[in-house]
């Protein structure tokens, strides 16, 4: 177990790094605690893997320095580094029983077979793979062979952290949420660090403590599942987690009033001017009511389409040519003749190219 | 279930029935008709049952190609797999190497046989050969016209060369089917390069292995020209291998009877064969489970 510093870390796969484009993976500087459950989340090509193979030792950083507990493991080969990790893919040794796979890592470590054989039995009964320990690997389901696969990185006691590679991909539906929910009961019961990669949120937002949101090579974002969803620090963040993400809609800002499009919205805070950037009103679909009569933090909307998908109704509006999604509890009446949009102002958020302006002072 | 019944849908097996008759079943059936019979030519033949057979499985002639064979056949496996499999893991993965690799151990699969038994033949001869002439000037006694010894040496070690390069090919194709998350999986959980081969490498190879055993087991089995190019199944009799044998018998004696009685157990053994070497490998492989 182990804290683990990303000291300035970064990567790119070019050989002379000179744009920032040219990396991918920005320079980032931060400390995952000791015992955690960390989620590498963001969609394909975003570096989250990049970081990832860092960890793992498969990828040298071209810049910056990994430590475990202090020290430093950037150019040790993966063998040493006291890893364990958990593939897209089950990997099991075929011709192996279950009960040699999950000793096979303490059997090259050389220990004795009697501390092997109580080890092994211990996270086999806390796997639920106690009854197959005799079969062989190959024949088991892919959510077996994923438990094998953690297991072989869970009976060795020096391992500083579990690396998981979008681990569920294989597994059936019905599966996943099973295997995810024992993963998490896993991870309160041994208190080891994990490192969860994935682009599903879902799996992301249930499994982690701290969510590391990826983008473009930058991590946009790190906090609690909680943190993502009220505090957006980047619209990648907003839009990328929830179910539909959060609204953006164009706006400039004076002081403490957003004009949108002739539209004018009252602020609770007060923004520094910004010169020259891209402004964004971000504000989610779950702090918005629709209302047949306007307000004072209204936007006149036409609604298009109404989703009732049982636990709420999802709907589909437009202003002034941008989509806006409205969440609507199941039991609350809505109809096309709501043609107001009221945003909650304590969950507006501003966002300059991207990113979420500090609020300067109340209003 | 209501199937419908309809016979008339034999025919459409005819064609195919047609064709193995045309190419396996008639032909066979003609061996199968001389083999009963007894002809003193005059295109006159007397029955003569199993007569032929009797003498066949009973003659020690047969018995010791039979044995020849056998141990030919063994040789060149024990030598062909492990190289085979030793090539393939030291091959470059990427690159202009692959290719030229490659290419380098197409070559032998690509040259017929009669042309490399006789690349052979001339290869080893004392006088012009650069194996026999090289091993001469050493002052090595090396001679495969005169020493039984030598003789099989060659007649080995020219099948090896022929033919390592198709089970090398075969498990190269295997290891590279080996996704790169093994490799990683074995390094985390600190196999030895032994244990990897064992464990990983081996057992995914399981499959194109059983193919390369068959395929040099039947085709070794059968082999004829190169052994007679080089050889012609001397010196004696000590490189007179099945076919060898069998085309002496009915070509060189004209004992159409016998040869058919022998060819036709000569065709039952590698069929038997085949079939077990199928059945216990592919038994293996469902243990597994």
């Amino acid at each position: 177990m182990a804290e683990i510093y990303l000291k300035k870390l970064a990567h790119s796969y070019l050989p002379n790094p000179q744009k920032p484009e040219d990396y991918a993976l920005k320079e980032i500087d931060q400390v995952w605690e000791d015992g955690k459950a960390y989620a590498l989340l963001g969609s394909s090509g975003c570096g989250k893997s990049t970081l990832l193979n860092i960890i793992s030792g498969l990828i040298t950083p071209s810049q910056g320095e990994v430590l475990f507990d202090g020290k430093d493991v950037s150019h040790l080969p993966t063998e040493q580094r006291q890893i364990a990790q958990v593939f897209q893919f089950p990997v099991v040794y075929d011709t192996m029983t279950v009960y040699d796979n999950l000793a096979f890592p303490l059997r090259n470590r050389k220990q004795d077979e009697a501390s092997i054989k109580a080890r092994v039995t211990e996270i086999a009964e806390m796997l639920e793979l106690s009854a197959d320990l005799k079969k062989k690997a190959r024949g088991l389901t892919a959510d077996a062979k994923q438990k094998i696969s953690l297991g072989r990185g869970l009976v060795r006691q020096d391992v500083a952290a579990i690396l998981f590679d979008e681990p569920l991909t294989v597994i059936d539906p019905h599966l996943k949420w099973l295997l995810r929910m024992q993963l998490k009961a896993l991870h309160q019961r041994l208190n080891r660090t994990m490192i969860y990669v994935t682009h599903d949120q879902t799996e992301a937002l249930t499994f982690a403590d701290q969510v590391v949101v990826m983008y473009d090579g930058y991590v946009v974002q790190m906090g609690t599942p909680q943190q993502l969803f009220e505090q957006p620090e980047h619209t990648f963040v907003g839009y990328f987690i929830g179910s539909p993400g959060m609204n953006l809609l164009p706006v400039q800002v004076d002081g403490n009033t957003a004009h949108l499009n002739g539209q004018s919205i009252p602020l609770n805070t007060h923004y520094a001017p910004q010169q020259g950037a891209k402004l964004e009103l971000g504000i989610r679909p779950e702090f918005t009511q629709l209302s047949p009569s306007p307000t004072a933090n209204s936007l006149p909307v036409t609604i298009k389409r109404i989703e009732d998908i049982g636990r709420h109704k999802i709907v589909r509006a437009d202003y002034q040519g941008q989509e806006v999604n409205i969440l609507v509890p199941e039991d609350q009446p809505v109809s096309t003749d709501y043609h107001y949009l009221n945003l909650d102002p304590k969950h507006i958020h501003l966002y300059a190219n991207g990113r979420r302006l500090k609020r300067e002072s109340a209003a | 279930m209501n199937k419908t019944w309809n016979n008339k849908a034999w025919w459409m097996v005819l064609p195919v029935v047609l064709l193995v008759a045309f190419s396996a079943v008639i032909p066979l059936m003609t061996v199968v008709n001389y083999s009963v019979q007894d002809t003193f030519g005059n295109n006159q033949f007397f029955w003569a049952g199993l007569q032929w057979f009797e003498e066949i499985v009973n003659s020690e002639r047969f018995h010791d190609a039979l044995a020849r064979q056998f141990l030919f056949s063994g040789l060149i496996l024990l030598i062909e797999i492990p190289l085979g499999i030793f090539i393939a893991m030291n091959m470059p993965t990427r690159g202009w190497a692959l290719s030229v690799c490659l290419v380098l151990m197409s070559l032998p699969l690509l040259i017929p046989w009669n042309v490399v038994g006789t690349i052979w033949q001339i290869f080893g001869r004392v006088d012009i050969g650069l194996l026999g002439a090289t091993a001469a000037k050493l002052g090595i006694d090396y001679n495969y016209t005169r020493d039984i010894g030598d003789a099989w040496f060659t007649v080995v070690i020219m099948d090896v060369w022929h033919w390592t390069s198709l089970v090398a090919l075969l498990c190269y194709a295997g290891l590279q089917s080996i996704p790169q998350a093994y490799y990683q999986a074995a390094r985390i959980d600190g196999a030895s390069k032994w244990a990897i081969f064992r464990y990983i490498q081996l057992p995914k190879m399981r499959g194109v292995l059983l193919i390369a055993v068959l395929l040099r087991f039947m085709d070794s089995f059968m082999i004829y020209t190169e052994p007679f190019v080089v050889t012609g199944g001397g010196p004696g009799n000590a490189t007179t291998f099945l076919s060898i044998d069998l085309v002496k018998m009915a070509i060189g004696q004209f004992d159409l009877g016998p040869a058919a009685a022998f060819s036709l157990v000569y065709f039952l053994i590698i069929l038997l064969l085949s079939w077990i070497f199928y059945t216990v490998m592919t038994n293996l492989d469902k243990q597994g489970r």
